[in-house]
């Protein structure tokens, strides 16, 4: 089993939001910068990686059943996403690397999960 | 059930709101009991039309959701620019969605069939110049 906590550690990611969910279980995950995308394809128990930044992406996992999004390259979104995601109980987490070598990693747990 | 029915304002002008009325929608069905799968499927559909509302109509306008014992159903209406051609509108891809809209992570030309694929019935009508209207049914039984 992968959890929300495991993502933030693989990932030497900081938690930024959502302390709640870190116990919580994710089945799969997503890489996408367009809130349209994810609306149309994302399955429940995902974990959306995206370099966007604004309170739409809080939105959209709200709406989905999204638990934990992940911040790529390094970039920091403002207090008030921060505090809509808390709100929302959505686990917000920043890490340095990059979307594909931060999907490749989870992706890679994934399987050696299983 | 007793018949429920709630409205919701859209404010058009402000985006970084648009989705407030889905979150409310989203909250009151849970209170009523519905089952997380239906409710799913109606917030992400309510969704993808009130940012239509907010990025396409720019109006804003009114969400309104009737509950009973079999369905739900939402309207969602707007007085804004209206759809010239519904048939290409509700083709997956074709988007009038300028590039400040793509930037904020919309305009894939994906909403509309995205919401037709989660409600049971799903019909819209539009009018240029006077505005659009979509109404959704999604199944409780
Ligand atoms: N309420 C509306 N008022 C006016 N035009 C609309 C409205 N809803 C949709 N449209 C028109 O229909 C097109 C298709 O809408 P649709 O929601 O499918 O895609 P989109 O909003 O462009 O992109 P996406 O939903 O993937 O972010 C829009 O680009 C727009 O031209
Ligand atoms: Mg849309």
């Amino acid at each position: 089993m992968i959890t929300v906590n495991n993502v933030a550690e693989l990932l030497d990611g900081k938690i930024l939001a959502g302390e709640c969910n870190l116990s919580e279980e994710v089945h799969s995950a997503c890489g996408a910068d367009m809130m349209s995308d994810v609306l149309a394809f994302v399955k429940d128990k995902a974990v959306l990686f995206t370099g966007l930044m604004n309170p739409q992406v809080i939105r959209t996992a709200e709406m989905m059943d999204i638990i934990c999004i992940v911040f790529v390259r390094g970039k920091l979104p403002g207090e008030d996403v921060i505090e809509l995601a808390n709100e929302r109980g959505v686990t917000l987490i920043a890490t340095k690397l990059r979307m594909f070598e931060a999907c490749g990693k989870l992706y890679a747990e994934f399987n050696s999960a299983k | 059930m007793e018949n429920l029915t709630f409205t919701y304002t859209v404010p058009g002008d402000d985006f970084t709101r648009a989705g407030d009325a889905s979150s409310k929608i989203k909250k009151n069905l849970r209170e009523l009991g519905i089952p997380p799968a239906i409710i799913r499927a109606v917030a992400i559909a309510v969704y993808e039309g009130e940012i239509n509302m907010v990025i396409h109509a720019k109006t804003g306008g009114d969400i309104t959701v009737d509950v009973n014992e079999k369905q739900i159903t939402t309207v969602l209406k707007d007085t804004g620019c209206g759809i010239p051609d519904l048939t290409l509108a509700m083709s997956e891809g074709w988007t009038t969605a300028p590039d400040e809209v793509r930037a904020l992570g919309f305009g894939a030309g994906m909403g509309l069939p995205n919401m037709k694929k989660y409600a049971d019935i799903f019909d819209i009508t539009s009018e240029v110049g006077k505005g659009t209207t979509v109404t959704m049914k999604f199944n409780l039984a």
